[in-house]
Order: C-alpha cells, then sequence, then structure tokens
C-alpha cells in the first residue's frame, strides 16, 4: 500500500537566517529513512510518465522501488546506467519542469521528491559505495572531448566505458566548467564536483587543462592529431549586457564575473584567497534566471544588507527553478517584479543608483511569455552600490571564429542534428549550451550522451 | 606543471622568466598574452607574451612586481614550476605593410612592444622606438630593440638617461620634424598610452595600444575585461588586447582599473602579517 501523504517528507535544510551568512550547503539531505518513507510514496505507475520527463531518460519507478526497500546500491547501479552525474543532477535539475513534472502524485498534491531521492542515493553511495575497479578495454581510438562541464563529462564518460581513449580539453585551470564557476558552493559543493571528475577519469579519460581550443591548438589540428572524432562542449560564456549607460562604471559586474571571483577563485575566503570581490551594502541583480538567483544568494552572503532581483516580467514567468526562488525568498532577497532598469547612474566612476521604469504585462511574445510593456512616467530610482547584470549568455565565440566549415546560427550557436548532435564538419559533433544556448545541466547531459552514442556508431568497426 | 627555465632580474621591481609551456609556444604570435597563476589558490595574473622559441618550446614573459601576486610569482626561481600557464589569448597582432612604424614603450611597455615591432622589421618595415622610463634603470630592452630599430630615443624623468622628459615629447617632436609615419604602437601605463594618443589624435596618426584591463579567465567568459572602443563594450581578452587608440575611452579604463585597489592593499597587508605570525614560515 503506497504512502498517500500529499506533501513530500520534508529535507532538512540549514535555517534561512544562519545559510544566509555562510557558504555551506542549504538543503542537508534525507536521512535513509526519510528516503525510503519518500520512496514508498511512488505509485510505481506503469507508463512511467517521470522517466519520459527525464532528458536522459533514467529509469525513475525502478530505483525508487530499490530505495523503498533500503536497496540504495542497487537504487544507484540503476541510476547510473543512464546518468553518470546523479549527485549534480539531483541537486540542480529543475524537476518541476521534467521528471517530477510529469508525475501523477503531482495531479493532487505534491509530486514524488524524485530529486531528493536521487541526491540521497548519490550522497549515500559516495558515502558508503564500493567503488568498483574499471576494467575496460580499450580499442585504441582517439576521441577529444572541448570542455569539462556536464556535456563534455557525460560524453567523455559514455565514451571510456565503451573504450574509446578520450582527452578532455579545459581552458580553465580547473574542470568542471560552470559546476565550477558558476554555480555556488551553497547550491553545489566543489568537492562533490571533484568527485564526480574523479569518476570521470578513473574510466580512464585524460583530463588536460589550461588548453583553450580556437586558441592554443585548433579543431583541424586536433582532427590532425589522428582525434577521429571531437565532441564540442564548449557552453555559453560570452555575458551579454542590456546596452543601458552606466554598464561600465565601477560596481558593475556580469553574473559570470561575480560567480566566478567568488566560486572557482574562492574570493569568499579573500583575502586567504588573493581574488577579490567588492560588494556594496545594497545589491541589485538584473535577471531572474537560476544564475540571477545564485549571485543574489551570494551577495546576501558576502553581506550585503538589501539584495533585490530586478526583473521585468512577473513571478509566473521567473524562469529560475522553483526551489532557488523559494530559498531566495526565505534567505531576504527582495523581489522587485515588472520592474526594468533603464540607466545605471555614477559618481567619480562608481554606481551611485540605478533608474528604472515600471513595467505591465501584455500580448503573449513569441516565448509565448506575456510581453512586458513600459508604464510611460513610471521611472524611479535605486540607490545601489552594486549592479549585477545576469540576462543570459551567448556561446563563445573562439571555436566557431577558428573552425572553417562549421556552421552555426546568427547568434552564435553551433548548428546540429539533434538526433546524432553532428555538426556541418565532418566527424565534429558539439551539444550543451554552445548549440542551445544557456539552458540547464541536464540537457547538456542529455547531448552529451547523444553524441557519444552517434559517435560510438559511426566510429565502431 | 610548467618550469621556470630562466630568470633575470631586470631591475629592482621588473624580471623576466622564460617558461617551458609547448601549448603556447607553438602557436603564439605577437601582441598575444598567457594567464599563469602561482600555487593552487593563486590569482590568474595575465601577461603578455614578450618573447617565444617554437623549437624549445618556451614563453618568456617580463613582469613588474606590483602587488601581492606578482611577488608570490618573483619569489620562484629557476628550476621551480609554475601551477598554470595558460595561452596564447587574445588577437594577435594585425601587422601591417607599412614604411614607417614608431614604437612608443613605458615601462614595462617594451615586453610586448618587442615582438611587434621585431616583426614588423621582418617584414621590411623601417621602425623606430622611443623608450620611456622613470629613471634609467627603467628604460627596459635597449639593446634587444637596437638590434633591428634604425633609431631607438629613450627619455627618462629624471634625465639620468637619454633625454630628460616624457616619451609624447618625443613624439611630438619627431611629428614636428616632419617625420612620415604611417602608424604609432604605443604600449605601457594607460596615462602614457593615452597622452601619445592626444599627440597622434589631432594630426589622425594611425595609433595601436595594447590595453590590460583587470581580467579573470582571459577567454571571454566573466566580461571583466570590458572597454569602450568607438562607443562599443569590447572585451580585451578576446576582442583585443590590441585596439585602435584613437577610439579607446581611456578615462573609463583608468577608473576601471581602480576597482580593487583598496583590496589589493589589503592582501598585502594580511599577507605580512600572516607571514610575522608564521615567523616566516608559509
Amino acid at each position: 500500500m503506497p504512502n498517500m501523504s500529499l506533501k513530500k517528507v520534508k529535507m532538512p535544510e540549514q535555517d534561512p537566517q544562519v545559510r544566509n551568512k555562510n557558504f555551506d550547503e542549504v538543503s542537508l539531505g534525507y536521512t535513509c529513512e526519510q528516503a525510503m518513507e519518500e520512496a514508498t510514496r511512488c505509485l510505481n505507475c506503469k507508463h512511467q510518465p517521470c522517466k519520459k520527463g527525464c532528458p536522459v531518460g533514467v529509469p525513475i519507478p525502478e530505483f525508487i522501488a530499490e530505495v523503498a526497500q533500503g536497496h540504495f546500491d542497487e537504487a544507484y547501479e540503476i541510476i547510473t546506467r543512464e546518468n553518470a552525474l546523479p549527485a549534480i543532477c539531483g541537486r540542480v535539475c529543475p524537476q518541476e519542469n521534467q521528471c517530477e513534472g510529469q508525475c501523477v502524485r503531482g495531479i493532487k498534491g505534491e509530486s514524488v521528491g524524485i530529486g531528493r531521492l536521487e541526491r540521497f542515493v548519490a550522497d549515500y553511495h559516495r558515502e558508503h559505495g564500493v567503488k568498483k575497479e574499471a576494467t575496460i578495454e580499450k580499442n585504441g581510438k582517439k576521441v577529444a572531448i572541448v570542455g569539462s562541464g556536464p556535456a563534455g563529462m557525460t560524453c567523455a564518460g559514455e565514451l571510456a566505458k565503451k573504450g574509446y581513449e578520450v582527452t578532455v580539453f579545459e581552458a580553465l585551470h580547473k574542470t568542471g566548467g560552470v559546476l565550477s564557476y558558476g554555480i555556488p558552493e551553497f547550491r553545489l559543493p566543489k568537492d562533490l564536483v571533484q568527485q564526480e571528475v574523479d569518476g570521470v577519469a578513473a574510466l580512464g579519460v585524460d583530463f588536460k587543462t589550461n588548453v583553450v581550443v580556437g586558441r592554443s591548438i585548433t579543431i583541424d589540428e586536433l582532427q590532425e592529431q589522428g582525434y577521429q572524432a571531437i565532441f564540442v562542449g564548449s557552453g555559453a560564456g560570452l555575458p551579454r549586457f542590456q546596452g543601458i549607460e552606466g554598464e561600465n562604471l565601477n560596481g558593475v559586474y556580469a553574473a559570470n564575473e561575480f560567480l566566478t571571483r567568488v566560486n572557482l577563485m574562492k574570493g569568499y575566503q579573500f583575502p586567504h584567497h588573493p581574488t577579490p570581490v567588492k560588494i556594496a551594502e545594497t545589491v541589485c541583480v538584473i535577471g531572474a534566471g537560476n544564475v540571477a538567483m545564485d549571485a543574489a544568494r551570494t551577495a546576501k552572503r558576502l553581506g550585503a544588507e538589501n539584495v533585490y532581483i530586478v526583473y521585468r516580467r512577473g513571478e509566473d514567468e521567473i524562469p529560475a527553478r522553483e526551489e532557488e526562488v523559494h530559498h531566495a525568498k526565505e534567505e531576504g532577497i527582495i523581489f522587485k517584479l515588472l520592474t526594468n532598469p533603464v540607466k545605471i547612474e555614477g559618481e567619480d566612476g562608481w554606481v551611485k543608483s540605478m533608474e528604472c521604469v515600471e513595467m505591465e504585462l501584455g500580448e503573449p511574445d513569441e516565448s509565448g511569455r506575456r510581453r512586458p510593456v513600459v508604464k510611460e512616467g513610471s521611472n524611479f530610482t535605486i540607490e545601489t552600490g552594486t549592479v549585477i547584470v545576469s540576462i543570459g549568455q551567448s556561446p563563445n565565440p573562439l571555436i566557431r571564429q577558428t573552425t572553417p566549415g562549421l556552421d552555426t546560427q546568427k547568434w552564435g550557436g553551433i548548428i546540429v542534428d539533434e538526433e546524432t548532435m553532428k555538426t556541418s564538419k565532418e566527424g565534429v559533433y558539439a551539444g550543451g549550451d554552445v548549440v542551445t544556448g544557456a539552458a540547464t545541466v541536464i540537457l547538456a547531459m542529455g547531448a552529451g550522451k547523444k553524441a557519444a552514442q552517434a559517435i560510438d556508431e559511426a566510429l565502431k568497426d | 606543471m610548467y618550469k621556470i627555465l630562466r630568470k633575470e632580474t631586470l631591475n629592482d621591481v621588473v624580471e623576466l622568466m622564460e617558461v617551458h609551456a609547448p601549448y603556447v609556444a607553438r602557436k603564439c604570435e605577437p601582441g598575444q598574452f598567457i594567464i599563469l597563476r602561482v600555487g593552487e589558490d593563486g590569482e590568474r595574473i595575465p601577461l603578455t607574451i614578450a618573447d617565444f622559441d617554437r623549437e624549445k618550446e618556451t614563453i618568456t614573459i617580463i613582469y613588474q612586481i606590483v602587488g601581492y601576486s606578482t611577488k608570490e610569482l618573483s619569489k620562484l626561481n629557476e628550476g621551480d614550476e609554475l601551477t598554470d600557464f595558460v595561452g596564447p589569448l587574445g588577437e594577435p597582432t594585425k601587422l601591417h605593410q607599412h614604411k614607417h612604424v614608431v614604437g612608443v614603450a613605458g615601462g614595462v611597455g617594451s615586453a610586448p612592444l618587442y615582438p611587434q615591432l621585431r616583426a614588423l622589421a621582418q617584414m621590411g618595415v623601417e621602425v623606430d622606438v622611443i623608450i620611456g622610463g622613470r629613471e634609467a634603470q627603467y628604460v627596459l630592452l635597449e639593446k634587444e630593440f637596437r638590434k633591428f630599430c634604425k633609431n631607438v630615443y629613450i627619455t627618462t624623468d629624471d634625465g639620468s638617461l637619454g633625454e630628460k622628459g616624457f616619451v609624447t615629447t618625443k613624439l611630438a617632436q619627431l611629428i614636428e620634424m616632419g617625420e612620415k609615419i604611417d602608424e604609432v604602437i604605443a604600449i605601457g601605463p594607460v596615462p602614457m598610452m593615452k597622452a601619445v594618443v592626444s599627440v597622434t589624435k589631432p594630426l589622425n596618426i594611425k595609433t595601436s595600444v595594447s590595453l590590460n584591463p583587470i581580467m579573470i579567465d582571459g577567454t571571454g567568459m566573466c566580461g571583466c575585461c570590458r572597454v569602450s572602443v568607438d562607443g562599443k563594450i569590447k572585451f580585451a581578452c578576446v576582442d583585443g588586447p590590441d585596439f585602435d587608440g584613437l577610439q579607446v575611452d581611456f578615462d573609463e579604463l583608468i577608473a576601471r582599473q581602480r576597482m580593487f585597489k583598496d583590496e589589493e592593499h589589503h592582501v598585502s597587508e594580511n599577507a605580512n602579517r600572516m607571514c610575522n605570525l608564521m615567523g616566516g614560515v608559509k
């Protein structure tokens, strides 16, 4: 008899007023008992709608059934057949739009806490699991992966398991891509990311940091060196700005810069780590995606008194994960919705205030969301010393500029066949944000996995 | 890891290192830069490439000891290794087949200017250089420039070497004397580059500058190094570091370089204090 509670078993969390002053992880994860209790809420539906909602096709009801019986190792085995990075996905996937969004239990009450259970299984394995020595027979075929973010790591792991000799080229000094420089410690602990990278390395994947493909070596040169297939997962790193007055004043950061200083360079431990990050008493974050939530919550933790999310649309249009918005509000982030900045004003080169206008929602636009329209004469000013621009990123141009024969969209994304992730250039595949524009970790992983299958098809005898 | 094969002291604040870095040395061109780190917690330090040797697979960097991180770098010696060394970054200099180019170097600006002028000289361009420094010891690479420059002019603030005065005075003088200059390449502290442009702009003399804004990743990801050129936002790391000096908003760049001035001081103070606390053991 399933557990018919309408609510998910609550996951323990740090108190909002405590955690908004530290960088430790917000959610503490289920205990074994809590996980088993939550697992019994799954109805084990025959048609498995949750699985269809998962971009990498994790057999969700099957792993949950194992959890319900306390068979955590078996559950781990089932998940990792399809998903190489469960500890990460359990934490950062937008489950409400994917597996949990399809869950039958969500029709009346809350869906099964699939993300929480996935996280539990991965964490349990990390603490208690037995590491198996991989015995993989190498097939002698070389594949190069560009970028060590979620797309590249997944593709690398899948191919290594099939026996390919995989080399991952990473531009930064640290592996993990956006998992390392973008997503903060309190949402995704960095030692966990490192363990996932180590797991992929243990499959025999060679990680080369400090190599910028497009500068240190080109795609054509990689092909000349005998890489029979190349997967480009270089992400969408190039920050966008609004193009309003005052964006180059001191105190204005692109979210990428702000988060990189804090996460990758450990600026929150300044001066013990020498890369500085500066924050004013009042901080305005422009945008309301996951990156904006990360930036706002990070600013709060660095000691900002007032942190505003300034977003031109309304509550229903907020693109961030539900949980992040909820956590941000709990931590005291103030949402200024239907508000659009028009000008940043400065004094002696430093930000002093930001002029905004109020917006109202009109007819739906091409994205299906209601278009925000300016309320004439509604201008007002927010006094602020820091502005963090978080309105999206475009694909990095280095690879498209240095790879003849690689077709790209007008906005810079690499064009691929969606089934095989093949690009217009022979032997070159691409996936993740460099193809879709800034999206999610799990979609990037799904693309990496598809590409690995296609590469294997193309190269196997 | 990236081994330091040679280290030289050029004056009391400037040093040179030749570093084994195969990926960079195979591909780099004049005008490009690298980013290095000292230690697992180190800052990413961008430095323009002063020279390269494709056969030995080495890169030469010349740096001025200005703050905490360059001090850490300076503690390393021949045989030691740098934790990270990535590049080549940025766009190579666009070298034009001009008749006559005048290079203007201020302080360590000599280092990035050197490979650019050498490449132009190899293309058959007539090359002159004006090297400036506060006093004699800060005039860098004079001997090296003499190998291929037709004229080497030196200015020092105190007159301890060459003519007393600024590089701009000398440049203005050359122009006044009727020298036909197709392009000026000015590299040095931002106020110096701004001053050079104030000489060349009224006469519409093509002027290239190499910018060194604050930077983190150096691959176009963080947006920290943005500069205004011709009213548009450019990223020095991927669009530069060379730009048309006549179009650069130097005042904005000078302001942006002050962003972390207080913190730089703080980290140095803290490092000294930590050092004292730990009796110099680190």
